[in-house]
């Protein structure tokens, strides 16, 4: 099955993606690697089986496309310059998913380890806080939106005590 | 005179299961706040994910007091559960739906 991505196409807009199809983790991991790399650190999230021991039968992704893309793009060259990291590559997958496969793939490639792990890390969990993308889980005898994480404060501002 | 605006408002995830669109047009008057919006669109719906939505407008997060111009695109988002984050027990819709 083509993941809609070959090595050869994954120039640098592409490094950054919402894709509809099929993620190959290993193909981007390989097309990032390049000669001044000690270290690729690689995040492979994958659709898990259950939720809180409830059986999943698979997630739906979607997304407020246009912004999250802009959010992932920011959050690629923000890690660059952050963790001093040669390349960064964020891919998330929108649609049905079913159990085992990779929703999000995010690579970082740099001359060192310990840049590497962090700056993936880090894009990871911003990720999940702040770019606009929402899953709903299938269970076997219904289906929810999952819990997201709360918004960091600098994103909802003075919501709590709003301006009347 | 009353001067008025339209702006189109977007929603997301649990927010447009029940709300039941995925989008509206409001319309509001010269110098309207993202504040207003979601009063407006709150208007006799319950949930707690009211409380912690965060708003964007035009694709860029925005504080509550921003002032809205003609055209405006407001989105209500829930918070966000991409990649394959953790279970939560907070609870913030739970609904069977």
């Amino acid at each position: 099955m083509s993941s809609g991505l070959d090595a050869a196409e994954l120039s640098a807009a592409k490094r950054v993606a919402i894709v509809h199809e099929r993620i190959d983790a290993a193909m981007v991991t390989d097309a990032m690697k390049a000669g001044a790399d000690g270290a690729v650190c690689v995040f492979d999230g994958i659709v898990r089986d259950n939720t809180r021991g409830r059986r999943t039968l698979y997630l739906d992704y979607e997304a407020y496309e246009a912004m999250a893309l802009a959010q992932m793009r920011d959050l690629a060259a923000e890690a660059v310059t952050r963790f001093k990291v040669r390349e960064v590559a964020i891919l998330h997958r929108l649609g049905r998913l079913v159990v085992g496969e990779t929703s999000v793939l995010i690579v970082v490639a740099s001359a060192h380890r310990g840049a590497a792990f962090e700056a993936c890390r880090w894009v990871i969990d911003t990720l999940k806080k702040t770019v606009p993308i929402w899953k709903k889980e299938q269970f076997e005898d219904g289906a929810v939106w999952a819990d997201g994480e709360p918004f960091p404060e600098e994103i909802v501002g003075s919501a709590e005590g709003a301006v009347r | 005179m009353l001067l008025a605006m339209r702006v189109r408002v977007l929603f997301f995830g649990v927010l447009r299961d029940s709300m039941g669109v995925a989008e509206r047009e409001l319309e509001l008057e010269t110098g309207a706040t993202v504040q207003e919006v979601v009063e407006r669109c709150r208007a006799g719906a319950e949930g707690g994910v009211w409380e912690a939505l965060a708003i964007a407008v035009n694709q860029e997060y925005a504080r509550r007091e921003r002032v809205l111009a003609e055209g405006d695109e407001v989105a209500l988002l829930p918070p966000v559960s991409g990649g394959r984050s953790r279970s939560s027990s907070a609870g913030l819709d739970g609904a069977i739906v």
